[in-house]
């Protein structure tokens, strides 16, 4: 794809960026999941402005998930640190895999803190379709905005969780978190247009399943490293008999 | 950890407990793509592994859900996510009508097969 979509300034870029963020599916699931997160900030008792505040700060639902249901069911602190980080470790590759696709020729490293901040699995999906599209200059503004349009859907939908508390019908409540798999797959399979990312998604989706049913430790950071290694060696070789 | 959110207030908590560990994974990220270009070897193979994890995660919320989900059938779910899939091909690569019509296929199938 060349780089085609230009805008007037940085702010253009950025609003650009915000209302794309309110138009992609990826509202609905963040409103989905920060639904289900404010009913259990409600439930352990946590305030709804803390919520909005670890929204911001900790931006990872599953982190955000851990944290707050350690707050119901008691735990230590370390255990609760050591879970978080491991949850986090999905992160890492993705923004390693994202900040080479935002900068420019005069980008400082302070200029990406606020995009690797951002970075999530929507924010990232999304980021991975739209930037290649768009002038250099303009990517990270884009970046930013389209993360600020997610981040504020899910602080808005964190407080109506929390006054809706226990409200919701369970079959709502089902298929509410079934749209969080179901974006993420049709996203990453709309993504995948290379064989590479085709194997790698495949892999991922049997690797996944099969590593939690035979409890290994660390299954998903193990699906990810294994299976990613195996669609990139295959991507090498391949490279390598042309 | 609820004595322990009473003791240290909740917002230090989550600021020791929450964001520092979360976050460091960020700034090792930044740190380590700073300089590389986007065809550099670590950014494709960092991509495959993002990619793979991604998938293992999608795929763990739809055969062992948690919370009100797991109460619909793990075959019901199975067969949504297969319906999804295939009106995504069908309404050419529409990622909107394939959620909708998973969505619409979890309803359906556990009115029908959860009672």
């Amino acid at each position: 794809m060349s780089a085609s979509r230009t805008f007037h300034s940085s702010s253009a870029a950025y609003f650009a960026g915000v209302k794309s963020a309110l138009l992609s599916v990826y509202v609905l699931v963040l409103a989905g999941t920060y639904i289900g997160m404010g009913a259990l900030t409600h439930d352990v008792g946590l305030s709804p402005p803390w919520l909005a505040v670890s929204t911001m700060l900790v931006w990872a639902a599953p982190a955000q998930l851990i944290l707050i249901s350690a707050a119901g069911s008691g735990g230590g602190l370390l255990e609760v640190a050591l879970a978080v980080t491991l949850s986090a470790t999905r992160l890492f590759p993705m923004v390693v895999a994202l900040l080479p696709l935002l900068r420019g020729v005069a980008t400082r490293l302070r200029d990406m803190l606020l995009p690797a901040h951002f970075t999530s699995i929507s924010m990232w999906i999304e980021s991975l379709r739209l930037l290649p599209q768009l002038e250099r200059e303009h990517r990270i503004p884009f970046c930013n905005g389209l993360s600020t349009g997610y981040m504020g859907t899910a602080v808005v939908f964190g407080f109506v969780g929390y006054y809706l508390a226990a409200g919701l019908p369970p079959l709502l409540a089902g298929v509410l978190l079934f749209l969080t798999p179901m974006s993420f797959f049709l996203s990453t399979v709309n993504n995948a247009r290379m064989l590479v990312d085709r194997l790698a998604l495949s892999l991922g989706l049997a690797l996944g399943p099969l590593l939690a049913y035979w409890q290994v430790q660390l299954d998903l950071m193990w699906t990810g490293f294994v299976g990613g290694s195996i669609a990139y060696a295959v991507h090498r070789i391949r490279e390598a008999a042309q | 950890m609820k004595a322990a959110i009473v003791d240290w207030g909740p917002y230090l908590v989550l600021i020791l407990v929450g964001f520092v560990p979360n976050e460091v994974w960020r700034l090792v990220g930044l740190l380590t793509a700073r300089g590389l270009s986007e065809d550099s070897q670590l950014v494709v193979w960092s991509l495959t592994v993002a990619t793979a994890l991604l998938a293992g995660v999608i795929a763990k919320l739809i055969l062992f859900s948690s919370g009100e989900l797991a109460g619909i059938p793990v075959g019901v779910r199975i067969g949504a996510a297969g319906c999804a899939l295939a009106a995504y091909f069908a309404a050419n690569r529409s990622v909107f009508v394939g959620v909708f019509a998973g969505e619409a296929a979890l309803l359906i199938g556990d009115l029908i097969f959860a009672a």
